[in-house]
């Protein structure tokens, strides 16, 4: 959870004259919502909401995607340059190779229950609080 | 090589198939009243239907014939495609869905443009949808070439390019009627079908072997002239250093090419809202992992019931693996029923790639760049029609003279300009705010026309004995598949345009606007 919670007001204060988001007749009752109902964008995007949830996603998404591109990658290679390490039999005739390619199965779906889980519990409930701070349907 | 099954019988099932599934495209057609319902099934599918479709789309020909097809051949070297196609769902659900079922419409195009001057972007976006689709479209085309040669017993080349073209007409036919909904529709049906058909293979040659794997590779081994070396890498790529970089290389464009593909991207947006499109993913995931670990044992059951040399005398070649395979083990009712599921997962793939092409050019190119964003509905969507019968007719061309190669290979070049054009432009978009519409045009075109231009002058095209052309002799690239060198050539293209162009401050309200959509949700269309 996010310490430095702000009231939308202080946030209007912070970004008004910088922005230049103020609605031509009051400036007090001016909100993440412009007057045709569309979300104000430009100042969603500085509110400690959106920049938590911008970094819970890509401190999850990019390391994920590291990993799991090495691990591939990693199999690709040897499968390439170490034949003889891979061809190694490990069970009956099924050997290390064959393995190391169903292993890329199995970290799969482990990535993806764990995105699933992470959205689930990290990603939505941020989703929902910014959605209700900003007063935006979602 | 003795008829395989029964012509007679083999049709009637396919004909039964293709009614019903007509049928059920006609039923869900009435409902195709605006653009939305005709492109994106009017947003209206669950994230788990959706998550079939999804993987509908992607159990192609190209996976089920292709894939089963290269482990029979190659063994150990055709397994890496069922790898590779397992773990590039990841960079679909890490990377690409959310933001993009948050940020477009229709199109890779409405993505790509967002924040960037529209009518050049979304040209190139059409540009690049179109010459993705067309290559996919060519290895399916092949594959329903084959597969058809193979029902039918038809040998001669001229009989297989007639076959391809009456089978490409259909195809369209499907899609001019369905549009999106029923094509979804087709993909769900085909999906479980096709999910089914091949567990029970599996489940059936295991049990044969006592439930060993082993038991089954040790058997294959002895219908393969490479003996137990089939087993290990190296039995198609692998002797020598160029061929493993073209292993490599063709490792790249499968797990960064398939969740580029437009009609994977376009699947995207019929689901009502970001969390649904992650649960498809989900969803696919799952139905993938079980399909690929199919393709091992149908691959290699092939290869130890079938024997190699019998697969690459069939006609289809080595495409056939999994349907002689049927037939050896079910007979001629088995043979027809996996033909037709397989027919039907060409006609649903082909379906839903003609829709990508069709309202990329329709929705991009037609109503907002010729249009410039005031076109009438009703005539977009009879322009996408149109598009629709031009882009069926080029891949029956293409088809027919790609056909006999390995679909799965054919498909891996589609994945290579996929990543190559797409992937990086996509990201850039998403995740780095400097990226401007130079930085994007770069990135579409260098990609995209690297890509072409290496596979125009590759093996695969000339010069050698199963090139397309193979006559004539004009390859200078080494490498069968491009994606080494156009995917991370496309992402410095992009990048180095962007750094050495103007900002684009008056867009600034626009990124700020993609951002906070595609993280968060807000303001996405529902």
């Amino acid at each position: 959870m996010t310490k430095a919670m702000r009231s939308p007001g202080e946030a209007h204060h912070e970004y008004r004259e910088t922005r230049g988001f103020a609605s031509f007749d009051d400036p007090e009752a001016l909100s993440y919502v412009d007057s045709d109902g569309n979300p104000n964008f430009a100042l969603i995007q500085q509110t400690d909401e959106f920049r938590v949830l911008r970094r819970r996603l890509t401190t999850f998404i990019f390391p994920m995607t590291a990993l799991f591109l090495a691990s591939y990658l990693t199999f690709v290679l040897l499968s390439a340059y170490a034949k003889d390490f891979v061809s190694t039999k490990v069970i009956g005739v099924i050997n290390l190779g064959i393995l190391l390619g169903l292993g890329q199965f199995v970290t799969s779906i482990i990535i993806t229950l764990g995105y699933a889980r992470y959205a689930k519990r990290r990603l939505d409930p941020q989703r929902k609080l910014l959605a209700e701070m900003t007063g935006v349907e979602e | 090589m003795p008829t395989t099954g029964n012509p007679v019988l083999n049709l009637s099932v396919f004909a039964v198939f293709v009614l019903i599934t007509l049928y059920v495209v006609y039923r869900f057609s009435s409902r195709n009243t605006t653009a939305s319902d005709y492109y994106a099934a009017g947003s209206s599918f669950t994230g788990a239907q959706n998550g079939v479709a999804l993987s509908g789309d992607f159990l192609s020909a190209a996976s089920f014939l292709g894939i089963s097809g290269g482990i029979a051949a190659h063994g150990y070297d055709g397994f890496l495609y069922s790898v590779g196609w397992v773990v590039a769902w990841l960079v679909g659900l890490l990377l690409i869905a959310e933001g993009l079922r948050n940020t477009g419409r229709f199109t890779v195009g409405d993505v790509l443009a967002f924040r960037m001057r529209q009518r050049p972007v979304r040209a190139a976006a059409a540009n690049a949808t179109l010459v993705i689709s067309f290559f996919y479209m060519i290895a399916q085309m092949a594959g329903a070439g084959g597969l058809i040669a193979l029902l039918l017993n038809v040998s001669s080349k001229w009989g297989q390019a007639l076959l391809i073209a009456l089978v490409g007409m259909v195809m369209v036919l499907y899609v001019l009627l369905g549009g999106m909904k029923g094509t979804t529709w087709v993909q769900i049906i085909k999906a479980v079908l096709l999910l089914l058909c091949v567990t029970m293979m599996s489940i059936f040659l295991l049990g044969k072997f006592g439930f060993s794997l082993s038991a089954i590779m040790q058997q294959a081994t002895e219908n393969n002239k490479l003996g137990e070396a089939v087993l290990d890498p190296g039995a198609k790529y692998g002797f020598s250093a160029m061929s493993k970089l073209d292993f490599v290389s063709l490792a790249l464009s499968l797990v960064l090419g398939i969740a580029s593909l437009p009609h994977v991207l376009m699947r995207f947006y019929t689901v009502p809202n970001a969390s649904e499109a992650r649960r498809s993913v989900v969803w696919a995931t799952w139905t993938m992992v079980i399909f690929y670990l199919c393709t091992l044992v149908i691959g290699f059951g092939a290869m130890a019931l079938v024997g190699t040399d019998k697969i690459a005398a069939a006609p289809g070649g080595e495409n056939s693996a999994a349907p002689l395979l049927a037939f050896e083990i079910g007979g001629a009712v088995l043979l027809g029923i996996v033909s037709a599921v397989a027919f039907a997962t060409i006609l649903a793939v082909v379906a839903g790639l003609t829709l990508a092409a069709s309202a990329s050019f329709a929705h991009d190119v037609y109503a907002n760049v010729i249009k410039r964003g005031n076109a009438e509905p009703r005539r977009e969507i009879r322009v996408a029609r149109l598009t629709a019968v031009v882009v069926g007719i080029l891949s029956i061309i293409g088809g027919i003279a790609a056909n006999g190669q390995n679909v799965a290979f054919l498909v891996s070049l589609a994945l290579a300009l996929a990543a190559s054009a797409n992937l990086s432009t996509i990201l850039y978009t998403i995740f780095w705010r400097r990226f401007n519409t130079t930085g994007t045009l770069w990135s579409i075109y260098g990609g995209l026309g690297s890509c072409l231009v290496l596979i125009i002058f590759s093996p695969v095209m000339s010069g050698a004995r199963t090139s397309i052309f193979p006559d004539v002799d004009f390859a200078w690239f080494p490498l069968g598949n491009p994606g080494l060198v156009s995917i991370p050539f496309s992402f410095l293209c992009g990048f180095l345009a962007t750094i050495f162009s103007k900002r684009e401050p008056e867009m600034d309200a626009k990124a700020a606007e993609m951002e906070v959509r595609a993280i968060s949700g807000i303001g996405a269309r529902t």
